[in-house]
């Protein structure tokens, strides 16, 4: 608790037990004397806890805010006192004080475990300086510097190990659990912790541009998008205090005409209007539960940016991906050979030879899948667009694609396959084909299974890749709709012809060259940590750990905050409904009125924390 | 420019949501966020705006509505 909230807790103990022998003494009938000692107390009590409000309504009267909370709640408990009901009126300011205390708490813990998330930025640089380790503040460094990182501390910016082996915890930063060994020449990102030896890093980054600032960053604006649930609750709470203390005041001055001039009857009823009035449960409740929902996501080692994303994340019935990177690791294998005279293996043997000295990942794959080495390749020369043409061991190959072949007057087969395909030439004749696919990320089919679970009814693959190969993929993991052969700039045109006018589209992309995507989206979803500047910036969920099962993850929090959301607000609207009709036919008392204020906030904060879990 | 703000003693929902609609009143700002949650304002206003005037601007709206809240300038 805060001085603050300690001081007001000392004053609502105090108001409660002179509230406490005030009731009694006021309530039992004994002499005059005793009564009057006990309206005194409940005025003490009134004093202690209500004073401060009272305070602040006069003060804000002055800077013309007239529909203040402050001042109707000082209406409301003065008139009580001045029609007599002394114990009302001091139980309501008492059960007032003791409802901001509980909302100001719960506030404070929300903020502080958010916090507690947020708990990542590096308090010291041991800058090395002629071997000799000083201590600097992080944003000091430059790149190059040397740094020692002692076991327990914080990375300050991201850089490479020169000296030294350990294990580095880190979770926060990449969502991965499981520490990571690190030696000599690996990268290491600023915000993870040390954990067991002392390590020496070269810094390839400054403090304001490394991975811990950003995050940091990111993590600080998140709660710049404010949910639309959020702006109508607020633009409600502007008309819904007005409104109300409109229809008091005609409450207390126009049913008198007509019922015998009873002024005191109906003015009771209307100061419960005055006491249910304050739209504080509503107004706090659903940010609140948003700010929950984030936090839960932050733990989940996700970033979503605002309530904003997460009201689209639970709408959202379209997803789509993009193919490399988000559903495939963007490796290949060779999954078939089908050759046409020679054996397979020596027709992959040859090709290997000719892909050999290329860095391109399908050659890569083709070499690693052929047997053996040893081979003389002479005349090595590149086609652009097309393939590769090398003798290898004094046979004449081509290897590439479709076109290779026929500008040479080959006439290639289609392999029963689908994936990508290289084509060979041996010696002048056509020589079969090898089937490569890229592999499927490991998740990626449980998150496209949870995800139609959840009722995302489509689910789209955008590629580059050929037919073949997308269908192969989109096969595997049980998409229901993919485009294949797609430019980047296809991306955008397809997303927006996806959407139809009542879906809610999520894009998920690992961040390279999807920026315009990500902003077209209902909800962008960048994977794979904080890699593309732009791509974090455009996107509404940023999934540090490069795993697809984050999403179903995100979803299901998303979905339970906006329950929440959604629960306090009806609660809340019901039961002060409830409590204005009942106040007009005079079945509800200024006990009930204070129950339907305080009470629902409190039950509203408990449902919003709640969320967060 | 973006421009992000502390906000001290903070205290109400309502009154978060009521200084945003103030601020977002004043001519020189283009779109200002208060998020009660976390106790920052953030503003975003044309390049070359005066802040120390503008936030002195801002700190008399905030006080009517709050009289404890407080800016907090680094």
């Amino acid at each position: 608790m805060t001085k603050k909230q300690k001081r007001l807790l000392t004053r609502i103990l105090l108001g409660l037990a002179a509230f406490g022998v005030g009731f009694t003494l006021e309530h039992l009938n004994l002499a005059p004397w005793a009564h009057w000692v006990g309206v005194g107390l409940l005025l003490i009590s009134w004093l202690l806890c209500g004073l401060e409000i009272a305070w602040k309504a006069i003060r804000n009267i002055g800077h013309g805010q007239v529909f203040d909370e402050n001042f109707l709640m000082t209406l409301a408990t003065l008139g009580a006192f001045a029609l007599g009901d002394f114990s009302e009126g001091a139980a309501v300011m008492l059960f007032f004080q003791v409802g901001e205390l509980f909302q100001s708490i719960a506030v404070e813990r929300s903020r502080r475990s958010v916090a507690s998330l947020m708990d990542l930025r590096p308090d010291v640089a041991l800058i090395l300086r002629d071997g000799e380790p000083e201590e600097c503040d992080p944003e000091e460094v430059e790149v190059g510097d040397l740094l020692q990182v002692l076991p327990g501390q914080r990375i300050p910016v991201d850089g490479v190990v020169v000296e030294g082996a350990s294990s580095v915890d880190t979770a926060k930063i990449t969502g991965e659990s499981v520490p990571a060994d690190v030696a000599a020449g690996d990268k290491v990102l600023s915000g993870c912790i040390n954990i067991s030896g002392i390590l020496t890093i070269r810094a390839e980054s400054e403090y304001a541009s490394s991975t811990v600032a950003r995050i940091l960053e990111l993590m600080e604006s998140a709660t710049e998008g404010k949910s639309k649930t959020e702006s109508l609750i607020t633009r409600f709470a502007r008309y819904y205090t007005p409104c109300v203390v409109i229809a008091a005041v005609a409450l207390a001055l126009l049913p008198p005409f007509f019922d015998g001039w009873q002024f005191a009857k109906w003015i009771t009823r209307a100061l419960n209007f005055l006491v249910v009035s304050c739209p504080c449960a509503l107004v706090i409740s659903v940010p609140l539960s948003f700010f929950g929902g984030m936090g839960a996501v932050s733990r989940a080692g996700m970033i979503a940016k605002g309530g904003i994303a997460l009201e689209n994340l639970a709408r959202a019935n379209v997803a789509v991906f993009d193919k490399t990177g988000t559903l495939t690791t963007g490796s290949f294998r060779v999954t078939e050979v089908s050759p046409l005279g020679m054996a397979g293996e020596r027709l992959l043997w040859l090709v290997a030879g000719a892909e050999e000295a290329s860095n391109h990942p399908i050659a890569r794959a083709i070499v690693a899948a052929a047997p053996g080495e040893n081979r003389k390749v002479e005349g090595l020369r590149e086609i652009p667009g097309r393939g590769i043409y090398a003798v290898v061991d004094g046979c004449e190959v081509y290897a590439g694609n479709r076109l290779l072949m026929e500008e040479n007057g080959f006439s290639p087969e289609e392999p029963p396959q689908g994936g990508t395909v290289v084509y060979a030439a041996v010696n002048g004749a056509y020589a079969g084909a090898i089937a490569l696919s890229d592999t499927v990320k490991p998740g990626a089919a449980e998150a496209l299974a949870e995800l139609k679970r959840q009722g995302v009814q489509k689910t789209v693959m955008l590629t580059g890749d050929r037919e073949q190969a997308a269908a192969a993929v989109a096969g595997e993991l049980g998409l229901t709709h993919w485009f294949a052969g797609l430019l980047p700039q296809d991306k955008v045109e397809k997303v927006r012809g996806l959407k139809g006018e009542n879906d809610t589209l999520i894009f998920v992309g690992d961040g390279v060259n999807d920026a315009p995507v990500l902003a077209l989206a209902d909800a962008g979803v960048a994977m794979g940590g904080i890699g593309s500047d732009a791509a974090v910036e455009a996107a509404d969920l940023v999934l540090l750990k490069d795993d697809l099962r984050g999403l179903p993850r995100a979803i299901a929090i998303a979905r339970k905050t906006m329950k929440a959301a959604r629960q306090n607000i009806a609660f809340a609207l019901a039961v002060k409904f409830a409590v204005l009709v009942l106040s007009v036919v005079g079945l509800a008392s200024m006990w009930l009125a204070v129950f339907a204020d305080v009470g629902v906030a409190v039950l509203a904060i408990l449902n919003a924390t709640r969320a967060g879990r | 420019m973006r421009k992000s703000y502390a906000l001290e003693d903070l205290d109400c929902a309502n009154c978060a949501a009521k200084m945003e609609a103030a601020i977002n009143k004043l001519p020189e700002v283009e779109k200002a966020t208060v998020s009660f949650m976390t106790s920052r304002m953030s503003l975003v206003v044309p390049e070359g705006t005066d802040m120390t005037a503008l936030l002195e601007k801002i700190q008399k709206e905030i006080s009517k509505v709050e009289p404890d809240c407080r800016v907090v300038v680094r």
